[in-house]
């Protein structure tokens, strides 16, 4: 069943635009609950489209990425309370600290593939957060650190609340959002397509595979470093949660379910675990439960993701 | 002296507990290519299902029986209907068993609640060993010796039989093996159904020692996996070196820098990645 794509518009252009205007116009009319919600999507969007670039468009299924998310929230924590750092102070170190991380345990990961770079980035993931749970002096252990100030009274903005926040991060989801479309379209971007899609060939063309896997796993690392530090200041507070397995595998889900090598689709697949996880949360206590067995429906059912249904697999 | 043969048995109690899981763990990966995310979970449901047997029954054998016989039927119908439609499709088999290690973990919170345990020691394996000034629980000598036979079983089987002959080829070539004869589907859930029962056989050993708590399953995972990765995927000897190097490491680790105990792990991991990134024993 070929849809005939030209005559008719794509779905997907028209939901992608009611969202685009709902996520604008929608939250003045909404519950702080709701703006809250929200606030979550946008920033665990972020995080999800980070992990896109590996997962979609490279072909590097991280299960580690929740590390380079959590290490820049720490990062901001740790400098805005223990240090009394300055706000930029502060963005800047969480955001070195993510990225730098990135930077360096790619140079472990990035001539791994396939199944192999899925259990070191896991095995790296897990040895991150068992440091947030045992180095207790810096990280404040099972404790976390509170007490983070709140970011729209940092910069001056001139109201504080969840209504000013969401629109920050809106604007920092936008800004990523665009970054990372320009990216993947980019000449870079295409070789990471290439890459994923037959790496010896890539390799017989002349591209440095190995550098081009590293560059992409930096960038993923920097991008959901941004995450991360919006994340501390939406929440106030860190804690070992943030990179533990369970988030590393709530975000692959993230991006399974809404459809990898899409960017809208890890978003909407955010949306739509957020949104799961907060409304299941008030009837019952049994999220991993049901996160399982969304896990187990998506991939029998809409293995390639909501955002490609009715399109043809690649082969 | 004496506390550095004391560690180094301790280590190797952990490298004993560390080879029952990974054993099974790697021989998943090497017949088919399988990331098994839900491998720390038959450790956990192990230890709760000979909790829950020996406690009504109050025979520990039957106990470890069961969770056995139950981990194994549990491992053999999820390849069965689950993981086999998937067969040479990594990254979904990946996220099934990743489904299902989430769906584990929180279904033994609901059934046996959060309370941690211990199983009890058997009663003619309690006391220690005693040489000079060297004191060592005789449980945890039996624990080693036991993995040692398992070791010795595994090798015997992997070798020297027949049915070790079709994993061995496969393992190396599973479309080839499947061209000679080989039923490469049943055979991968004998393998993923026994690898299950190991993994709960380390549970049900380490028991009197670890007990059962909530958060086991993902805490052994990475164990198991740098093993693995270590020792390379696929491979019984590179399982047994591995879980050496990782049960020396970590507990030396956590003697010496208790705060970087899970850090320590990385060293070698690291080490063996940059030299070697199939693993000791792994093939490419």
């Amino acid at each position: 069943m070929a849809e005939p794509r030209a005559t008719a518009p794509d779905w997907r252009l028209v939901v992608a635009g009611l969202g685009a205007v709902f996520l604008l116009a929608a939250p003045p009319f909404l519950s702080a609950y709701w703006v809250g919600l929200l606030t979550q999507v946008v920033i665990l969007g972020i995080l999800a489209m980070s992990l896109d670039l590996l997962i979609g468009y490279t072909g590097l299924p991280s299960l580690g990425h929740a590390g380079f998310f959590g290490v820049a929230a720490y990062g901001v924590g740790i400098l805005s309370t223990t240090y009394q750092a300055g706000v930029v102070a502060s963005i800047a170190g969480g955001f070195i600290a993510g990225t730098g991380l990135a930077a360096l345990l790619g140079l472990i990961v990035s001539h791994v593939r396939d199944v192999y770079f899925l259990m070191i980035t896991m095995a790296l993931g897990m040895v991150l957060w068992g440091l947030s749970f045992r180095w207790i002096p810096v990280t404040g252990g099972d404790n976390g650190i509170a007490g983070i100030p709140r970011l729209e009274t940092l910069i001056g903005l001139p109201a504080t609340g969840p209504i000013p926040f969401y629109y920050l991060a809106l604007v920092v989801f936008a800004a990523c959002i665009v970054l990372m479309m320009v990216l993947v379209k980019s000449p870079f971007g295409l070789t990471l397509q290439g890459i994923r899609e037959h790496e010896p060939r890539m390799r017989s063309l002349g591209f440095n595979t190995w550098l081009h896997g590293y560059l992409s796993y930096v960038c993923a690392g920097a991008f959901a470093s941004v995450a991360g530090i919006m994340w501390a200041y939406y929440n106030g507070f860190v804690s070992p949660t943030y990179l533990d397995l369970t988030a590393s595998s709530e975000l692959f889900l993230m991006v399974t379910l809404g459809g990898p090598a899409t960017l809208v689709g890890p978003v909407i697949g955010a949306g739509a675990i957020v949104i799961l996880k907060n409304v299941m949360s008030a009837y019952t206590a049994r999220w991993l439960l049901i996160l399982g067995i969304v896990y187990i429906v998506t991939i029998l059912w809409a293995p390639q993701g909501l955002w490609n249904l009715g399109r043809h697999r690649r082969s | 002296m004496t506390y550095f043969v004391v560690q180094s048995l301790n280590g190797l109690f952990s490298a004993a507990l560390l080879f029952l899981i990974a054993s099974g763990l790697t021989l998943a990966f090497g017949v088919m290519r399988i990331v098994n995310i839900a491998h720390g979970s038959f450790y956990m449901l192990g230890v709760y299902v000979a909790y829950t047997v020996a406690a009504r029954t109050s025979s520990l054998l039957a106990g470890a029986l069961l969770a056995l016989f139950v981990v194994a039927i549990v491992g053999f119908l999820m390849q069965r209907f689950f993981l086999r439609r998937f067969a040479s499709q990594p990254l979904a088999q990946m996220m099934m068993t990743m489904g299902f290690a989430l769906f584990f973990r929180d279904a033994a919170l609901m059934l046996w609640g959060g309370d941690p345990f211990t199983l009890p020691t058997p009663r003619w394996l309690t006391g220690s060993m005693e040489i000079g000034d060297i004191v060592f629980p005789w449980y945890r000598v039996f624990v080693i010796v036991v993995a040692a036979l398992v070791g010795v079983g595994l090798w015997i089987v992997n070798d020297r039989t027949l049915i070790g002959a079709r994993v061995r080829a496969t393992v190396d070539d599973p479309e080839i093996a499947a061209a000679t004869g080989i039923n490469v589907a049943r055979l991968s859930g004998g393998v993923f159904a026994a690898g299950a029962a190991l993994a709960a056989f380390g549970g049900v050993m380490g028991g009197p020692i670890l007990g059962g708590y909530p958060g086991m399953d993902f805490e052994l995972l990475p164990l198991a996996f740098v093993v693995v990765i270590i020792g390379g995927m696929g491979s019984l000897k590179g399982a047994l070196i591995g879980a050496i190097v990782v049960g020396m490491i970590d507990n030396f680790g956590k003697a010496l820098v208790p705060e970087l105990s899970y850090f320590t792990l990385f060293a070698p991991m690291v080490l063996v990645l940059a030299l070697k990134p199939t693993g000791l024993y792994g093939r490419a």
